[in-house]
């Protein structure tokens, strides 16, 4: 042993200045490479085919329909698939549910080009990377495959047209809205949040903050703070019993996340607040049905994911029939969704969250 | 046959062993995996789905030829894909801060050699078990990959490069990075199947003490190896990087769980002191292909996944089970002949 570990050492002494020259070297290949400013400057922009639309055109039947969810085994694209499924079965199509099963972009990469291979006409994605996907993409599309993105998009360059769940503005609006109404229009209001990072959070935050600060409804409520449970559920639920008995006059809890909403309502069912300090935010029906049903819960929201994939379905497929081409300010009629515009950057935006209450909570599953 | 005859029945037999072997029986099963699968599942036969097929197995494929290398000696690197990201992470760091990616690709692989040398250093100076210590190192370079790039991605590398990861030769259908990939395997080859280096690690892995005793620098060997296994792990970076025209933290997550399966599906023995290359190979191709023809076929991920595990508990019991048929098989010829020796 102290043989070997003696000449260990010998080698390793020669092999220090091979690594200064190497690291020499590179200082030297340095010069004049390829920088991300000079590969900037390089970029040129993604090239559109110009095609006609037809806004009298009817859908097509028999169009090949994929949804590619960012996992599969996850209730809430599951519910979205019913959407597209009974979309595909109207028009008469092919439907297929496919995906990795566990949430990264490299494996979605796989599957869009397992999809483009079997020539499908409509691929409805929620990615898992806005960038990752793109080459994948652009193949599928050379070979006629219409992509459109839901929940998540990619690069605007990478697909026919992105089907939004909900205006950021809007559920901000209506947290803010179910809190005030809940309380009465008056009392100290806290936010748990998700993580201290996470993009749309924070974008609904501040629109609540902005709500709280301007608008004359909400002049006598005051945001006390915001507190995070990085969207686990054991913090998330210690996080709310920190926040109860720092705030002994705390009046509603606002969780624009669906972890943080169940894990707070789960704490507050047993405490001596229920019924006491209202809780609303965002949250799905199956999560939140027995907090309703017991009182610890009035009212909350959240997009409806059945009727967005039924609308990323309707957008592919009106795409794939030439009703449309994805461009800004194009109509097409998505079934008994009614009719929907596309905004710029081809986005189309499903509408203000649904509610749920103690009325309405048992026609949702998801 | 005429071999045989020179040189006798006993050697006979004994070449007959070598090769009845479950690399043997392994590449044999990826020609029928193939050759099926293109017969009956559309669009596999293609050379679309070839070029696919190639990158999907590249990083498997080189991160596996330093881990056989490695699980011959009887230990195991499970920090490669925690490497990748973090070298993956790293790039994106150095690209976001005006580095040219020439330099940036070099420093990347450098970057592996000195995470394996981490590894290699515990496993030799400090003579912990390799399995402790990579699962720790899995879990601290996978942490200093979301240090350096938390969840964001870096994406805007520039197209010639990413279109030379994803590109083909010319106007062949022969994908760009298979021609490196062809020449690294063989030099892993060479070194494991024609050199001193490589009898000393089959010698390493059948009985370290033993090993010693040869002349054998058991440590220093062991050590270099993580280092190839990092080395090639950044190299691998890179390539994940470039071809998803993406720098993520949670690049790759996983991955050595399928970079394992493969080599010890290649006949590499979990304890160390026996393996072949083209065993190996023969188990990333049969991998990777019957998973692409699953999918294919639209078979669930759920399936994909049940099909990869029972592959694996079949490639560690089969091997074991053939020898002891084998050893059952011996003695009991040995009792019949014994009374009347030829």
């Amino acid at each position: 042993m102290s043989v070997s570990r003696f000449r260990h050492r010998g080698r390793a002494r020669r092999v220090t200045p091979v690594a200064a020259g190497l690291a020499f070297a590179l200082v030297l290949a340095g010069c004049g490479g390829t920088t991300q400013d000079s590969a900037n400057d390089a970029d040129e922009g993604g090239d559109e085919p110009a095609a006609e639309a037809n806004p009298d055109a009817d859908y097509e039947t028999g169009l090949s329909i994929a949804m590619l969810p960012k996992s599969v085994n996850n209730p809430y694209f599951e519910a979205s698939s019913e959407g597209a499924e009974a979309v595909t079965t109207e028009l008469e199509g092919e439907y297929e549910y496919t995906g990795p099963s566990d949430a990264s972009a490299s494996s979605q990469v796989s599957y869009i080009n397992t999809l483009s291979q079997q020539a499908t006409d409509v691929v409805l994605l929620s990615a898992n990377d806005p960038n990752a996907l793109c080459s994948s993409l652009d193949q599928a599309r050379t070979g006629e495959t219409v992509v459109v993105t839901f929940d998540s998009d990619v690069d605007a360059a990478c697909r026919d047209a992105f089907v939004s769940q909900v205006d950021g503005d809007e559920v901000g609006l209506a947290l803010i809205e179910m809190a005030a109404e809940q309380i009465g229009g008056s009392g100290q209001v806290a936010i748990l949040s998700a993580t201290a990072n996470a993009t749309n959070q924070n974008a609904w935050i501040e629109v609540i903050q902005e709500q709280v600060d301007t608008n004359p409804d909400y002049a006598d409520i005051e945001l006390t703070g915001v507190v995070y449970g990085d969207d686990e559920d054991e913090k998330s639920f210690q996080e709310t019993q920190g926040l109860l008995q720092a705030n002994p006059d705390l009046d509603a809890i606002i969780s624009p996340t669906t972890v943080g909403i169940a894990a707070a309502a789960r704490y507050i069912s047993s405490s001596q607040y229920k019924g006491k300090v209202a809780l609303t935010g965002l949250g799905t029906p199956n999560q939140m049905r027995e907090f309703v049903k017991d009182g610890t819960v009035t009212e909350f929201a959240l997009w409806d994911p059945t009727a967005l994939g039924e609308l990323a379905a309707y957008t592919g497929a009106a795409i794939a029939s030439g009703i449309i081409t994805g461009a800004e300010g194009e109509t097409f009629t998505a079934g008994d969704l009614g009719e929907y515009t596309i905004g710029a950057d081809g986005v189309v935006v499903l509408g203000p969250p649904t509610r749920f209450n103690a009325d309405n909570i048992d026609d949702f599953d998801f | 046959m005429s071999a045989d005859t020179l040189t006798g029945r006993g050697a006979g037999r004994f070449r007959l062993q070598r090769f009845a072997t479950w690399d043997v029986a392994i590449i044999l099963a990826t020609l029928a995996v193939i050759v099926i699968a293109a017969a009956t599942v559309e669009h596999f036969g293609t050379s679309r789905n070839a070029g696919f097929l190639v990158l999907d197995l590249a990083p498997i494929l080189l991160l596996a030829l330093p881990m056989t290398l490695i699980i011959a000696t009887g230990e195991i690197d499970l920090s490669v894909a925690s490497i990748v990201g973090l070298t993956s992470s790293a790039m994106g760091v150095m690209w976001n801060n005006g580095v040219p990616l020439e330099t940036i690709m070099p420093l990347c692989v450098l970057i592996g050699a000195i995470l394996g040398a981490v590894n290699g250093l515990f496993v030799t100076a400090l003579g912990l078990p390799s399995l402790a210590v990579t699962i720790g190192t899995l879990a601290l370079y996978r942490g200093l990959a979301y240090v350096l790039l938390g969840d964001t991605a870096v994406a805007d590398f520039p197209r010639q490069f990413t279109g030379w990861a994803i590109g083909n030769i010319g106007a062949t259908s022969i994908p760009n990075v298979l021609i490196p990939m062809i020449v690294i395997a063989g030099l892993f080859a060479a070194v494991l199947h024609a050199m001193p280096v490589g009898r000393a690690i089959f010698a390493t892995g059948s009985n370290p003490v033993a090993a010693a005793f040869a002349g054998i620098a058991v440590g220093p060997l062991k050590f270099w190896l993580f280092v190839v296994s990092g080395a090639v792990a950044g190299l691998v970076g890179v390539f994940w990087t470039l071809r998803y025209s993406s720098a993520r933290a949670d690049n790759a997550t996983g991955l050595e769980l399928t970079v394992v399966a493969a080599v010890l599906l290649g006949g590499v023995s979990i304890f160390g002191g026996t393996g072949t290359l083209p065993g190996v190979l023969a188990g990333v191709v049969l991998l990777t292909s019957l998973q692409n023809a699953l999918r294919l076929a639209s078979v669930s991920s759920e399936a994909l996944t049940v099909v990869t595990g029972s592959l694996l508990i079949v490639s560690v019991l089969a091997p074991n089970v053939l020898v002891g048929v084998r050893t059952s098989m011996q003695r009991r010829r040995r009792r019949t002949r014994s009374p009347s020796p030829t």
